[in-house]
């Protein structure tokens, strides 16, 4: 269960978060949608505690990420993982590598490691990519890649920051699938998105949020 | 920590320039702190080779009787500063020169025991009793001569003290010369893969996960160094070796004992540990905010 208590964030005098007040179940798939610059990272940002808000709390299973000690953010992460826009793979790794960067993290011994990513490859259905570099992938492989890397260490809570954003509608609708397959097995998807298409065919709570405030909550909502 | 080993392997492999001329620094470094060592070594064995050599040598006058001798050498034994005496006949003296210039057959024709006087060497507990010891002996009416080594004493100790200011600031000036070149390097190597850092951490990895490998990367180049300092240096002290030794005459310093060049190698290996382990922990520290 992730809690946010009137959360605001502030840099400098631009006002990112506005006292937002947002609570989302464990299992749950949301939107949070947005024009740019409306707070939407942001709030992502502070759920890894890459970002500390200005005023207010964040909770993950009780555990206010707020007063985290700064020893135990790494722990935070393995159970929070992200996918990002630019996919953020390391260009001097392989798709194998890549993805077996999230466990080496974790300290799991090369056997683990090994069998969970071939596990995790052919899931994405990019194992036959595992040993190319990322510049090598299509923009929808490499996105594939970012997905298998960040649910590879199987987190509680998935973020995800624009994943379609620079792909072609197929691709994108690829991913969204993926990304729909992991949330049925229980993992709790939060999706930064200002694809309109995406989020009304998948009728999914939906979070608006504009200036930095929540303008509309809705189960099965809409994006207008 | 095997994994810290694999990254540290992976940074090295991924920037060959850089890691060829950090080792190469640390070679320097450890090349100039091992000869340094092995001279002041050297130099101090020297010095006690010839601070425990009979110190005064004692030359009789013609016609010195054996009772005349024993009642020095009596006399002497009596002396607390003293600490050995031992008497050399004139047969005994040109035995001595003939195997000091056996390889010269014209001196030795030259010489014969009877221009070769009787002596006797004395042995002192420390290099200051040298001259009050000379002093009481010289006024014996049957001695002709006494020597005293104390110059070279003198000098070997100066020579001693000065190799061990000049060099130990010499070393001292490499080895923080050598810690910041790592420093140098490893804090570029962090800024070089600033998104890959910010990656890793966002993936859940620890401070240790990130900073080891970097760590262990300057203790690899002061290892590098440090070895291959050390087996050249031992290749140049085995092939100079014969050279060395003529120059050294009766200081038998050569060759080199391997336990204490193997000691030296554990010592290097530390002080490289240290130097590079510190110089990458001060980057480490710098430029990588985790």
């Amino acid at each position: 269960m992730i809690v946010f208590e009137s959360v605001t964030k502030k840099f400098g005098s631009s006002i990112a978060l506005d006292d937002i007040s947002l609570e989302i179940k464990q299992g749950e798939f949301v939107f949070i949608v947005g024009p740019s610059g409306a707070g939407k990272s942001t709030l992502l940002r502070i759920l890894t505690r890459e970002l500390l808000p200005t005023s207010g709390k964040v909770y993950l299973d009780k555990r206010d990420l707020t007063k985290l000690p700064h020893k135990e953010i790494p722990h935070l992460r393995r159970r929070v993982g992200v996918v990002f826009q630019d996919f953020k793979l390391l260009d001097e790794r392989t798709v194998f590598e890549n993805v077996a960067l999230a466990l080496e993290v974790r300290g799991k011994s090369n056997k683990e490691i090994e069998k969970g990513v071939e596990h995790i490859l052919k899931l994405v259905e990019i194992w036959d990519k595992r040993n190319l570099f990322p510049r090598q992938l299509s923009g929808g492989e490499a996105q594939r890649t970012a997905i298998a890397r960040a649910i590879v260490g199987k987190p509680d809570v998935l973020l995800a920051d624009e994943p379609t954003g620079d792909l072609d509608p197929k691709t994108a609708w690829g991913v969204i699938q993926l990304l729909n397959e992991i949330n049925s097995w229980g993992t709790t998807i939060i999706m930064a998105t200002h694809n309109q298409e995406i989020v009304n065919t998948l009728k999914r709570r939906v979070v608006v949020l504009k200036t930095g405030k929540i303008v509309k909550d809705s189960k099965e909502g809409k994006y207008e | 920590m095997s994994r810290s080993f694999e990254f540290a392997k992976r940074n090295i492999r991924r920037t060959p320039i850089q890691a060829i001329a950090a080792s190469m620094v640390m070679f320097l470094t450890f090349f100039a702190l091992l000869a340094f060592l092995l001279v002041a070594a050297g130099s101090q064995q020297a010095l006690r080779f010839f601070e425990s050599k009979p110190q005064i040598i004692v030359f009789f006058k013609e016609g010195t009787t054996d009772q005349d001798v024993s009642t020095i050498e009596n006399a002497l034994k009596a002396e607390a500063r003293v600490i050995a005496t031992k008497f050399v006949s004139k047969q005994e003296a040109l035995e001595i020169y003939r195997e000091k210039n056996k390889n010269d057959p014209t001196l030795l024709e030259l010489v014969t025991a009877n221009i070769l006087p009787a002596s006797l060497e004395v042995s002192t507990k420390s290099p200051d009793d040298l001259k009050p010891i000379a002093q009481i002996v010289s006024k014996e009416p049957v001695v002709s001569e006494v020597i005293v080594p104390v110059d070279v004493i003198e000098t070997l100790t100066a020579i001693t003290t000065i190799i061990r200011l000049v060099g130990g600031s010499i070393v001292g000036f490499l080895l923080i010369f050598s810690m910041l070149v790592i420093l140098m390097i490893i804090g570029f190597k962090i800024r070089l893969r600033r998104g890959e850092i910010e990656t890793m951490r966002l993936l859940g990895a620890s401070s240790s996960f990130v900073r080891n490998p970097f760590i262990l990367e300057g203790m690899f180049y002061g290892v590098a160094g440090a070895v291959s300092s050390w087996i050249i240096i031992y290749i140049l002290l085995w092939y100079f070796t014969p050279f060395l030794q003529g120059y050294l005459g009766e200081v038998k310093m050569l060759p080199v004992n391997p336990v204490f060049m193997m000691a030296l190698l554990g010592v290097v290996l530390l002080m490289a540990c240290v130097i590079g382990g510190l110089g990458s922990l001060g980057a480490v520290r710098r430029y990588l905010k985790i």
